[in-house]
Protein backbone atom coordinates (compact mmCIF):
# COMPACT_ATOMS: atom_id res chain seq x y z
CA UNK A 1 0.00 0.00 0.00
CA UNK A 2 1.98 3.05 -1.44
CA UNK A 3 1.01 6.31 0.20
CA UNK A 4 2.10 7.86 -3.05
CA UNK A 5 -0.61 5.06 -5.24
CA UNK A 6 -3.60 5.94 -7.02
CA UNK A 7 -6.32 7.74 -5.06
CA UNK A 8 -8.74 5.08 -3.84
CA UNK A 9 -11.79 5.29 -5.95
CA UNK A 10 -15.08 6.67 -4.03
CA UNK A 11 -17.33 4.47 -2.58
CA UNK A 12 -20.98 4.18 -1.33
CA UNK A 13 -22.56 1.94 1.19
CA UNK A 14 -24.75 -0.48 -0.21
CA UNK A 15 -27.03 -2.65 2.29
CA UNK A 16 -28.61 -5.71 0.66
CA UNK A 17 -31.66 -7.47 2.60
CA UNK A 18 -33.17 -10.55 0.93
CA UNK A 19 -36.13 -12.14 1.39
CA UNK A 20 -35.71 -14.01 4.19
CA UNK A 21 -34.00 -10.85 5.68
CA UNK A 22 -30.51 -11.79 5.21
CA UNK A 23 -28.23 -8.37 5.31
CA UNK A 24 -24.79 -7.87 3.99
CA UNK A 25 -23.94 -4.39 3.43
CA UNK A 26 -20.90 -3.33 1.12
CA UNK A 27 -18.95 -0.59 -0.52
CA UNK A 28 -19.74 0.29 -3.88
CA UNK A 29 -17.68 2.68 -6.04
CA UNK A 30 -19.40 5.77 -6.79
CA UNK A 31 -20.39 4.84 -10.62
CA UNK A 32 -21.56 1.69 -10.19
CA UNK A 33 -24.83 0.47 -10.50
CA UNK A 34 -26.65 -1.29 -7.81
CA UNK A 35 -26.84 -4.84 -9.70
CA UNK A 36 -23.28 -4.30 -10.03
CA UNK A 37 -22.75 -4.17 -6.59
CA UNK A 38 -24.05 -7.00 -5.68
CA UNK A 39 -22.88 -9.31 -8.42
CA UNK A 40 -19.42 -7.90 -8.23
CA UNK A 41 -19.77 -8.91 -3.73
CA UNK A 42 -21.46 -12.09 -4.30
CA UNK A 43 -24.71 -11.13 -3.17
CA UNK A 44 -27.74 -13.81 -4.00
CA UNK A 45 -31.31 -12.42 -5.22
CA UNK A 46 -29.61 -10.60 -8.03
CA UNK A 47 -29.34 -12.69 -11.39
CA UNK A 48 -28.32 -9.66 -14.12
CA UNK A 49 -29.05 -11.87 -16.70
CA UNK A 50 -28.32 -9.28 -20.05
CA UNK A 51 -25.55 -7.86 -18.08
CA UNK A 52 -27.03 -3.94 -17.22
CA UNK A 53 -28.51 -3.87 -20.52
CA UNK A 54 -31.96 -3.17 -19.27
CA UNK A 55 -33.74 -6.14 -21.32
CA UNK A 56 -34.25 -8.68 -19.17
CA UNK A 57 -35.90 -7.81 -15.35
CA UNK A 58 -33.67 -10.17 -13.28
CA UNK A 59 -32.09 -7.61 -11.11
CA UNK A 60 -34.91 -6.31 -9.80
CA UNK A 61 -35.26 -4.63 -6.25
CA UNK A 62 -37.19 -3.28 -3.91
CA UNK A 63 -35.59 0.34 -2.63
CA UNK A 64 -36.32 1.60 0.89
CA UNK A 65 -38.51 4.30 0.93
CA UNK A 66 -36.33 6.85 2.13
CA UNK A 67 -33.88 6.66 -0.57
CA UNK A 68 -36.78 7.14 -3.54
CA UNK A 69 -36.79 10.58 -3.33
CA UNK A 70 -32.81 10.83 -3.90
CA UNK A 71 -32.89 8.34 -7.22
CA UNK A 72 -32.24 9.08 -10.78
CA UNK A 73 -35.65 8.98 -12.49
CA UNK A 74 -37.14 6.08 -14.06
CA UNK A 75 -36.85 5.98 -18.00
CA UNK A 76 -39.88 4.51 -19.97
CA UNK A 77 -37.86 1.27 -21.20
CA UNK A 78 -36.97 0.19 -17.41
CA UNK A 79 -40.40 1.54 -16.47
CA UNK A 80 -41.74 -1.26 -19.49
CA UNK A 81 -39.07 -3.43 -18.16
CA UNK A 82 -40.51 -3.87 -14.68
CA UNK A 83 -43.79 -4.68 -15.86
CA UNK A 84 -42.05 -8.41 -16.57
CA UNK A 85 -40.49 -8.86 -13.32
CA UNK A 86 -40.79 -12.58 -11.68
CA UNK A 87 -42.53 -11.07 -8.24
CA UNK A 88 -45.16 -8.10 -8.58
CA UNK A 89 -44.02 -4.72 -9.01
CA UNK A 90 -44.02 -2.24 -6.15
CA UNK A 91 -44.14 1.60 -6.31
CA UNK A 92 -40.72 0.85 -4.90
CA UNK A 93 -39.82 -1.15 -7.50
CA UNK A 94 -36.47 -0.61 -9.35
CA UNK A 95 -33.82 -2.33 -11.85
CA UNK A 96 -30.63 -2.01 -9.61
CA UNK A 97 -28.74 -1.92 -13.30
CA UNK A 98 -30.59 1.56 -14.03
CA UNK A 99 -29.31 2.91 -10.68
CA UNK A 100 -25.98 4.65 -9.95
CA UNK A 101 -24.57 4.39 -7.13
CA UNK A 102 -24.10 8.34 -5.86
CA UNK A 103 -22.09 9.74 -3.01
CA UNK A 104 -25.84 10.67 -1.85
CA UNK A 105 -26.95 7.18 -2.05
CA UNK A 106 -24.30 6.71 0.40
CA UNK A 107 -26.44 4.00 3.06
CA UNK A 108 -28.96 3.14 0.96
CA UNK A 109 -30.76 -0.03 1.24
CA UNK A 110 -32.75 -2.50 -1.25
CA UNK A 111 -34.39 -5.80 -0.72
CA UNK A 112 -34.23 -7.86 -2.91
CA UNK A 113 -37.21 -10.09 -3.75
CA UNK A 114 -38.14 -14.20 -3.58
CA UNK A 115 -36.72 -14.92 -7.12
CA UNK A 116 -36.11 -13.01 -10.50
CA UNK A 117 -37.44 -15.37 -13.05
CA UNK B 1 -17.38 -38.79 -11.05
CA UNK B 2 -19.78 -41.08 -12.42
CA UNK B 3 -22.25 -38.41 -11.59
CA UNK B 4 -20.52 -35.53 -12.26
CA UNK B 5 -21.68 -32.49 -15.40
CA UNK B 6 -18.45 -31.35 -17.25
CA UNK B 7 -19.27 -27.68 -19.50
CA UNK B 8 -17.12 -27.77 -22.04
CA UNK B 9 -16.72 -24.03 -22.88
CA UNK B 10 -16.92 -20.85 -20.49
CA UNK B 11 -19.07 -18.41 -21.95
CA UNK B 12 -22.52 -17.33 -21.48
CA UNK B 13 -23.74 -20.30 -22.07
CA UNK B 14 -21.59 -22.62 -20.13
CA UNK B 15 -21.38 -20.15 -17.13
CA UNK B 16 -25.21 -20.44 -16.71
CA UNK B 17 -25.09 -24.46 -16.65
CA UNK B 18 -22.80 -24.31 -13.95
CA UNK B 19 -25.01 -21.89 -12.01
CA UNK B 20 -27.92 -22.95 -12.57
CA UNK B 21 -27.06 -26.40 -11.42
CA UNK B 22 -26.97 -25.01 -8.03
CA UNK B 23 -30.13 -23.51 -8.17
CA UNK B 24 -31.84 -26.47 -9.32
CA UNK B 25 -30.79 -28.06 -6.65
CA UNK B 26 -28.13 -30.44 -8.09
CA UNK B 27 -25.70 -31.61 -5.50
CA UNK B 28 -22.63 -33.14 -7.73
CA UNK B 29 -19.75 -32.06 -9.21
CA UNK B 30 -19.77 -29.48 -11.82
CA UNK B 31 -16.40 -28.92 -13.71
CA UNK B 32 -16.54 -25.12 -16.13
CA UNK B 33 -13.55 -25.64 -18.72
CA UNK B 34 -12.83 -22.63 -20.87
CA UNK B 35 -10.04 -22.14 -22.98
CA UNK B 36 -9.90 -18.26 -22.27
CA UNK B 37 -7.64 -17.17 -19.19
CA UNK B 38 -9.74 -15.87 -16.45
CA UNK B 39 -13.23 -15.69 -14.83
CA UNK B 40 -16.13 -16.17 -17.46
CA UNK B 41 -17.27 -12.70 -18.64
CA UNK B 42 -20.29 -10.90 -20.73
CA UNK B 43 -19.45 -10.98 -24.55
CA UNK B 44 -22.12 -8.00 -25.23
CA UNK B 45 -20.69 -4.87 -24.04
CA UNK B 46 -17.25 -5.49 -25.38
CA UNK B 47 -18.54 -3.93 -28.60
CA UNK B 48 -21.29 -2.05 -26.88
CA UNK B 49 -20.68 -0.39 -23.67
CA UNK B 50 -16.68 -0.72 -23.04
CA UNK B 51 -15.82 0.42 -26.75
CA UNK B 52 -18.21 3.74 -26.39
CA UNK B 53 -16.21 4.21 -22.89
CA UNK B 54 -19.36 3.77 -20.81
CA UNK B 55 -18.49 0.40 -18.94
CA UNK B 56 -15.08 -0.96 -17.49
CA UNK B 57 -13.60 -4.30 -18.31
CA UNK B 58 -12.96 -5.08 -14.65
CA UNK B 59 -17.09 -4.57 -14.81
CA UNK B 60 -18.20 -7.39 -17.52
CA UNK B 61 -17.33 -10.40 -15.23
CA UNK B 62 -20.51 -12.69 -15.03
CA UNK B 63 -19.36 -13.38 -11.08
CA UNK B 64 -16.34 -13.04 -8.88
CA UNK B 65 -13.82 -15.49 -8.23
CA UNK B 66 -15.68 -16.46 -4.87
CA UNK B 67 -18.75 -17.38 -6.54
CA UNK B 68 -17.58 -20.56 -8.08
CA UNK B 69 -15.82 -21.35 -5.04
CA UNK B 70 -19.27 -21.11 -2.59
CA UNK B 71 -21.08 -23.19 -5.40
CA UNK B 72 -18.18 -25.51 -5.73
CA UNK B 73 -17.74 -24.85 -9.55
CA UNK B 74 -14.76 -26.04 -10.40
CA UNK B 75 -13.14 -23.25 -12.99
CA UNK B 76 -10.78 -24.85 -14.97
CA UNK B 77 -9.96 -21.47 -17.46
CA UNK B 78 -6.86 -21.79 -19.86
CA UNK B 79 -7.25 -24.84 -21.09
CA UNK B 80 -9.60 -26.61 -23.83
CA UNK B 81 -11.20 -30.10 -24.38
CA UNK B 82 -9.43 -31.97 -27.15
CA UNK B 83 -11.14 -35.65 -27.08
CA UNK B 84 -14.32 -37.47 -25.88
CA UNK B 85 -14.16 -40.20 -25.51
CA UNK B 86 -17.68 -41.60 -25.28
CA UNK B 87 -17.06 -45.16 -24.49
CA UNK B 88 -15.72 -44.12 -21.19
CA UNK B 89 -17.44 -40.92 -20.55
CA UNK B 90 -13.71 -39.14 -20.37
CA UNK B 91 -12.42 -35.86 -21.93
CA UNK B 92 -8.64 -35.03 -22.67
CA UNK B 93 -7.78 -31.51 -22.30
CA UNK B 94 -4.87 -29.57 -24.06
CA UNK B 95 -2.76 -29.74 -20.88
CA UNK B 96 -3.17 -33.21 -20.54
CA UNK B 97 -5.40 -33.32 -17.44
CA UNK B 98 -8.62 -35.98 -18.12
CA UNK B 99 -11.93 -35.59 -16.26
CA UNK B 100 -14.63 -38.18 -16.35
CA UNK B 101 -18.19 -37.01 -16.97
CA UNK B 102 -21.79 -38.63 -15.69
CA UNK B 103 -23.35 -35.44 -18.42
CA UNK B 104 -21.07 -33.62 -20.63
CA UNK B 105 -22.61 -30.05 -21.76
CA UNK B 106 -20.82 -28.53 -25.25
CA UNK B 107 -21.52 -24.91 -24.83
CA UNK B 108 -18.58 -24.54 -27.33
CA UNK B 109 -19.45 -21.51 -29.30
CA UNK B 110 -18.44 -19.64 -32.40
CA UNK B 111 -15.69 -18.37 -33.25
CA UNK B 112 -15.22 -15.12 -36.23
CA UNK B 113 -15.46 -15.97 -39.77
CA UNK B 114 -12.20 -14.82 -41.25
CA UNK B 115 -11.53 -13.16 -44.56
CA UNK B 116 -9.55 -15.09 -46.99
CA UNK B 117 -8.34 -11.35 -48.37
CA UNK B 118 -4.77 -10.63 -49.16
CA UNK B 119 -3.14 -8.30 -46.43
CA UNK B 120 -5.55 -9.40 -43.98
CA UNK B 121 -2.41 -10.53 -41.46
CA UNK B 122 -1.59 -6.87 -41.56
CA UNK B 123 -1.02 -5.21 -38.37
CA UNK B 124 -3.79 -3.04 -37.82
CA UNK B 125 -6.39 -5.66 -39.13
CA UNK B 126 -8.37 -7.07 -35.79
CA UNK B 127 -11.17 -8.94 -34.94
CA UNK B 128 -13.64 -9.16 -32.05
CA UNK B 129 -14.46 -11.90 -29.98
CA UNK B 130 -12.65 -11.74 -26.79
CA UNK B 131 -12.24 -9.41 -23.90
CA UNK B 132 -8.41 -9.01 -24.86
CA UNK B 133 -8.94 -8.28 -28.48
CA UNK B 134 -11.68 -5.53 -27.39
CA UNK B 135 -8.83 -4.17 -25.05
CA UNK B 136 -6.64 -4.00 -27.76
CA UNK B 137 -9.12 -2.53 -29.96
CA UNK B 138 -10.10 0.62 -27.93
CA UNK B 139 -6.17 0.95 -27.54
CA UNK B 140 -6.37 1.31 -31.38
CA UNK B 141 -8.69 3.45 -31.82
CA UNK B 142 -6.97 5.76 -29.84
CA UNK B 143 -4.42 6.15 -32.17
CA UNK B 144 -6.18 5.72 -34.93
CA UNK B 145 -7.66 7.84 -37.90
CA UNK B 146 -9.27 6.03 -40.19
CA UNK B 147 -11.22 3.55 -39.71
CA UNK B 148 -12.68 1.04 -42.01
CA UNK B 149 -15.29 -1.67 -40.72
CA UNK B 150 -15.74 -4.68 -43.03
CA UNK B 151 -19.38 -5.36 -42.28
CA UNK B 152 -22.61 -4.11 -41.93
CA UNK B 153 -23.94 -6.57 -39.40
CA UNK B 154 -24.62 -6.19 -35.66
CA UNK B 155 -21.17 -6.00 -34.73
CA UNK B 156 -19.84 -4.54 -37.63
CA UNK B 157 -21.80 -1.60 -36.94
CA UNK B 158 -21.16 -1.30 -33.04
CA UNK B 159 -17.99 -1.07 -33.87
CA UNK B 160 -18.31 1.73 -36.35
CA UNK B 161 -20.63 3.55 -34.02
CA UNK B 162 -18.04 3.39 -31.10
CA UNK B 163 -15.21 4.43 -33.47
CA UNK B 164 -17.23 7.74 -34.47
CA UNK B 165 -17.76 8.38 -31.11
CA UNK B 166 -14.24 8.20 -30.92
CA UNK B 167 -14.48 11.38 -33.28
CA UNK B 168 -12.94 8.73 -36.18
CA UNK B 169 -13.34 8.80 -39.92
CA UNK B 170 -15.26 6.06 -40.46
CA UNK B 171 -16.35 4.19 -43.18
CA UNK B 172 -18.78 0.81 -43.66
CA UNK B 173 -18.13 -1.84 -46.44
CA UNK B 174 -21.19 -3.99 -46.78
CA UNK B 175 -21.53 -6.69 -49.44
CA UNK B 176 -25.21 -6.83 -49.70
CA UNK B 177 -27.40 -3.67 -50.89
CA UNK B 178 -28.53 -2.64 -47.63
CA UNK B 179 -27.44 -3.12 -43.35
CA UNK B 180 -28.32 -5.90 -41.05
CA UNK B 181 -29.92 -7.51 -44.13
CA UNK B 182 -29.79 -11.01 -42.65
CA UNK B 183 -32.07 -10.00 -40.10
CA UNK B 184 -34.31 -6.89 -39.89
CA UNK B 185 -36.56 -5.34 -43.04
CA UNK B 186 -35.34 -2.64 -44.77
CA UNK B 187 -37.21 -0.25 -42.92
CA UNK B 188 -34.77 -0.82 -40.36
CA UNK B 189 -32.00 -0.98 -42.71
CA UNK B 190 -32.81 2.20 -43.85
CA UNK B 191 -33.43 3.93 -40.59
CA UNK B 192 -29.72 2.92 -39.34
CA UNK B 193 -28.29 3.78 -42.82
CA UNK B 194 -29.93 7.43 -41.63
CA UNK B 195 -28.36 7.28 -38.02
CA UNK B 196 -25.18 5.99 -38.67
CA UNK B 197 -24.82 8.75 -42.08
CA UNK B 198 -26.18 11.52 -39.50
CA UNK B 199 -23.21 11.11 -37.26
CA UNK B 200 -20.68 10.86 -40.35
CA UNK B 201 -20.17 7.61 -41.11
CA UNK B 202 -19.47 6.56 -44.78
CA UNK B 203 -21.00 3.78 -45.71
CA UNK B 204 -20.64 1.73 -49.17
CA UNK B 205 -23.08 -0.85 -50.39
CA UNK B 206 -22.55 -4.03 -52.60
CA UNK B 207 -18.84 -4.21 -51.87
CA UNK B 208 -16.42 -6.50 -53.61
CA UNK B 209 -13.12 -6.41 -51.87
CA UNK B 210 -10.05 -7.12 -53.57
CA UNK B 211 -7.44 -6.24 -51.14
CA UNK B 212 -6.44 -5.06 -47.59
CA UNK B 213 -2.86 -2.74 -48.65
CA UNK B 214 -0.02 -2.06 -46.07
CA UNK B 215 2.85 -0.18 -45.71
CA UNK B 216 5.95 -1.86 -44.12
CA UNK B 217 3.78 -4.66 -42.58
CA UNK B 218 0.91 -2.32 -41.35
CA UNK B 219 -2.22 -1.86 -43.11
CA UNK B 220 -2.33 1.35 -45.03
CA UNK B 221 -5.66 1.13 -47.05
CA UNK B 222 -8.61 -1.03 -48.16
CA UNK B 223 -9.06 -1.74 -51.93
CA UNK B 224 -12.41 -2.40 -53.63
CA UNK B 225 -11.91 -5.20 -56.66
CA UNK B 226 -12.51 -2.34 -59.12
CA UNK B 227 -9.37 -0.43 -57.73
CA UNK B 228 -10.76 2.12 -55.74
CA UNK B 229 -8.57 2.30 -52.55
CA UNK B 230 -9.93 4.33 -49.42
CA UNK B 231 -7.09 4.97 -46.97
CA UNK B 232 -7.09 2.74 -43.31
CA UNK B 233 -5.01 2.66 -40.52
CA UNK B 234 -7.08 0.20 -38.45
CA UNK B 235 -9.61 -2.24 -40.33
CA UNK B 236 -12.13 -4.01 -38.10
CA UNK B 237 -13.92 -6.86 -39.40
CA UNK B 238 -17.29 -8.14 -38.32
CA UNK B 239 -18.73 -10.77 -40.80
CA UNK B 240 -20.34 -13.17 -39.05
CA UNK B 241 -19.08 -16.18 -37.17
CA UNK B 242 -18.65 -20.43 -37.32
CA UNK B 243 -20.08 -22.40 -34.75
CA UNK B 244 -17.14 -24.73 -33.14
CA UNK B 245 -17.76 -28.22 -34.93
CA UNK B 246 -14.94 -30.01 -34.72
CA UNK B 247 -15.14 -31.39 -31.46
CA UNK B 248 -18.15 -33.07 -31.54
CA UNK B 249 -17.73 -33.90 -35.01
CA UNK B 250 -14.46 -35.88 -34.01
CA UNK B 251 -16.70 -37.34 -31.45
CA UNK B 252 -19.08 -38.94 -34.16
CA UNK B 253 -21.57 -37.17 -33.02
CA UNK B 254 -24.26 -35.81 -35.99
CA UNK B 255 -23.37 -31.82 -37.05
CA UNK B 256 -24.99 -29.88 -39.35
CA UNK B 257 -25.56 -26.00 -39.28
CA UNK B 258 -24.61 -26.32 -35.30
CA UNK B 259 -24.31 -29.66 -33.29
CA UNK B 260 -27.57 -31.29 -33.54
CA UNK B 261 -29.53 -31.48 -30.68
CA UNK B 262 -33.05 -32.44 -29.98
CA UNK B 263 -36.28 -30.40 -28.05
CA UNK B 264 -34.25 -31.26 -24.52
CA UNK B 265 -31.38 -29.42 -26.39
CA UNK B 266 -29.71 -33.38 -26.12
CA UNK B 267 -27.63 -34.74 -28.53
CA UNK B 268 -27.52 -37.93 -30.36
CA UNK B 269 -25.99 -39.38 -27.13
CA UNK B 270 -27.76 -39.04 -23.94
CA UNK B 271 -25.31 -38.00 -22.01
CA UNK B 272 -24.23 -35.27 -24.21
CA UNK B 273 -26.34 -32.03 -24.49
CA UNK B 274 -25.53 -28.91 -27.12
CA UNK B 275 -26.43 -25.51 -26.13
CA UNK B 276 -25.88 -21.54 -26.89
CA UNK B 277 -24.32 -20.51 -30.23
CA UNK B 278 -23.23 -24.24 -31.39
CA UNK B 279 -26.70 -25.67 -31.07
CA UNK B 280 -28.82 -26.63 -33.89
CA UNK B 281 -31.85 -27.02 -32.12
CA UNK B 282 -35.40 -27.25 -33.14
CA UNK B 283 -37.20 -23.97 -32.31
CA UNK B 284 -40.89 -23.36 -32.09
CA UNK B 285 -40.39 -19.96 -33.19
CA UNK B 286 -38.77 -20.88 -36.05
CA UNK B 287 -40.78 -24.28 -36.93
CA UNK B 288 -37.81 -24.79 -38.31
CA UNK B 289 -34.01 -26.30 -36.71
CA UNK B 290 -32.12 -23.08 -35.97
CA UNK B 291 -29.12 -21.91 -34.80
CA UNK B 292 -29.18 -18.67 -32.57
CA UNK B 293 -26.08 -16.61 -31.59
CA UNK B 294 -28.10 -14.29 -28.30
CA UNK B 295 -27.06 -13.90 -25.04
CA UNK B 296 -30.83 -15.11 -24.26
CA UNK B 297 -30.31 -18.05 -26.36
CA UNK B 298 -27.38 -19.19 -24.36
CA UNK B 299 -29.25 -18.19 -20.96
CA UNK B 300 -32.48 -19.99 -21.48
CA UNK B 301 -30.70 -23.01 -23.66
CA UNK B 302 -28.52 -23.36 -19.92
CA UNK B 303 -31.37 -23.15 -18.17
CA UNK B 304 -33.03 -25.64 -19.93
CA UNK B 305 -30.85 -28.15 -19.79
CA UNK B 306 -29.78 -27.41 -15.75
CA UNK B 307 -33.21 -28.16 -15.38
CA UNK B 308 -33.26 -31.35 -17.05
CA UNK B 309 -30.29 -32.72 -15.64
CA UNK B 310 -31.50 -31.73 -12.45
CA UNK B 311 -34.31 -34.37 -12.99
CA UNK B 312 -36.90 -31.83 -14.25
CA UNK B 313 -36.94 -32.75 -17.71
CA UNK B 314 -37.68 -29.44 -20.22
CA UNK B 315 -38.28 -28.97 -23.11
CA UNK B 316 -37.04 -25.90 -25.15
CA UNK B 317 -39.41 -23.05 -26.17
CA UNK B 318 -38.17 -19.61 -24.98
CA UNK B 319 -38.80 -16.91 -27.17
CA UNK B 320 -35.78 -16.05 -28.70
CA UNK B 321 -34.98 -11.85 -28.09
CA UNK B 322 -32.04 -9.31 -28.79
CA UNK B 323 -30.37 -6.23 -28.96
CA UNK B 324 -28.26 -3.53 -30.55
CA UNK B 325 -26.59 -0.56 -28.95
CA UNK B 326 -25.88 1.91 -31.67
CA UNK B 327 -25.56 5.89 -30.90
CA UNK B 328 -28.06 6.38 -28.54
CA UNK B 329 -30.68 4.29 -30.07
CA UNK B 330 -31.50 1.06 -28.74
CA UNK B 331 -32.89 -1.89 -31.62
CA UNK B 332 -35.22 -4.29 -29.46
CA UNK B 333 -35.99 -7.77 -31.45
CA UNK B 334 -38.14 -10.42 -29.95
CA UNK B 335 -39.17 -13.55 -32.20
CA UNK B 336 -37.65 -14.78 -35.35
CA UNK B 337 -38.59 -12.53 -38.33
CA UNK B 338 -37.28 -15.25 -41.34
CA UNK B 339 -39.41 -16.00 -44.44
CA UNK B 340 -41.84 -12.83 -43.02
CA UNK B 341 -44.40 -12.51 -46.06
CA UNK B 342 -45.83 -9.39 -44.72
CA UNK B 343 -44.90 -5.88 -42.67
CA UNK B 344 -46.81 -3.45 -41.16
CA UNK B 345 -45.09 -0.31 -38.86
CA UNK B 346 -46.62 1.07 -35.53
CA UNK B 347 -45.48 4.76 -35.21
CA UNK B 348 -43.32 6.53 -37.41
CA UNK B 349 -39.76 6.02 -38.57
CA UNK B 350 -39.37 9.45 -38.82
CA UNK B 351 -39.93 10.08 -35.08
CA UNK B 352 -37.73 7.60 -34.24
CA UNK B 353 -40.05 5.72 -32.36
CA UNK B 354 -41.64 3.16 -34.19
CA UNK B 355 -41.78 -1.19 -34.36
CA UNK B 356 -41.72 -3.43 -37.41
CA UNK B 357 -44.64 -6.37 -36.81
CA UNK B 358 -43.34 -9.04 -39.04
CA UNK B 359 -45.83 -11.96 -40.28
CA UNK B 360 -45.54 -14.77 -41.92
CA UNK B 361 -48.89 -16.19 -43.28
CA UNK B 362 -50.73 -14.27 -41.26
CA UNK B 363 -49.45 -15.13 -38.20
CA UNK B 364 -46.97 -12.29 -35.67
CA UNK B 365 -43.57 -13.80 -35.86
CA UNK B 366 -41.12 -10.58 -34.80
CA UNK B 367 -41.08 -7.44 -33.67
CA UNK B 368 -38.04 -5.33 -34.12
CA UNK B 369 -38.63 -2.07 -31.79
CA UNK B 370 -36.94 1.70 -31.84
CA UNK B 371 -37.92 3.18 -28.55
CA UNK B 372 -40.94 1.55 -28.40
CA UNK B 373 -40.04 -0.79 -25.13
CA UNK B 374 -43.73 -0.91 -24.34
CA UNK B 375 -44.00 -3.04 -27.98
CA UNK B 376 -40.93 -5.09 -26.99
CA UNK B 377 -42.09 -6.25 -23.64
CA UNK B 378 -45.92 -6.59 -24.69
CA UNK B 379 -44.17 -8.89 -27.64
CA UNK B 380 -42.50 -11.44 -25.61
CA UNK B 381 -45.68 -12.40 -24.51
CA UNK B 382 -48.09 -11.98 -27.73
CA UNK B 383 -45.09 -14.09 -29.53
CA UNK B 384 -44.81 -16.58 -26.56
CA UNK B 385 -48.67 -17.40 -26.23
CA UNK B 386 -49.49 -17.24 -30.10
CA UNK B 387 -51.62 -14.26 -29.31
CA UNK B 388 -53.82 -13.69 -32.48
CA UNK B 389 -52.78 -9.82 -34.18
CA UNK B 390 -53.63 -8.99 -36.94
CA UNK B 391 -51.73 -6.37 -38.72
CA UNK B 392 -54.71 -3.81 -38.82
CA UNK B 393 -54.00 -4.10 -35.33
CA UNK B 394 -50.44 -3.98 -34.99
CA UNK B 395 -50.38 -0.73 -37.05
CA UNK B 396 -53.12 1.07 -35.11
CA UNK B 397 -51.49 2.95 -32.18
CA UNK B 398 -55.12 2.87 -30.68
CA UNK B 399 -55.05 -0.25 -29.96
CA UNK B 400 -53.96 -1.49 -26.52
CA UNK B 401 -51.86 -4.31 -27.22
CA UNK B 402 -51.82 -5.25 -23.46
CA UNK B 403 -55.17 -5.68 -23.43
CA UNK B 404 -54.83 -8.39 -26.06
CA UNK B 405 -52.17 -9.69 -24.50
CA UNK B 406 -54.16 -10.16 -21.19
CA UNK B 407 -57.00 -11.42 -22.89
CA UNK B 408 -58.24 -15.22 -22.08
Amino acid sequence: MSLFGKKQKETAAVTYISHTGDTQQVLVPVGDSVMEGAISNGINGIVAECGGACQCATCHVYVDESFLARLNPIQENEDEMLNTTFCPRRANSRLGCQIPVTKELDGLIVRTPEAQQ
Amino acid sequence: MPDGVVIVGAGQAGFQVAASLRTEGFDGPVVLIGDEPGLPYQRPPLSKGYLAGKQAIESIALRPTAFYEKQRIELLPGDRVIEIDRGSNWVTLASGRRVQYGTLVLAVGARNRTLSLKGAELDGVRYLRTDAEAVEIKERLAQARDVVVIGGGFIGLELAAAASEHGKSVHVLEALPRLMARVVSPILSDFYRELHTSHGVRISFGVELGEIAGRQGKVSAVVFRDGTAYPADLVLIGVGVVPNLELAREAGLAVANGIAVDEQLRTEDAKIYAIGDCADHPNPYAGARVRIESVQNAVDQAKCIAATIAGRVHSYRSVPWFWTDQFDISLQMVGLSAGYDRIVTRGEPESHKFSVFYFKQERLVAIDSINRPGDHVVGRKLIANGTTVTPEQAADLSVDLKALAAAP
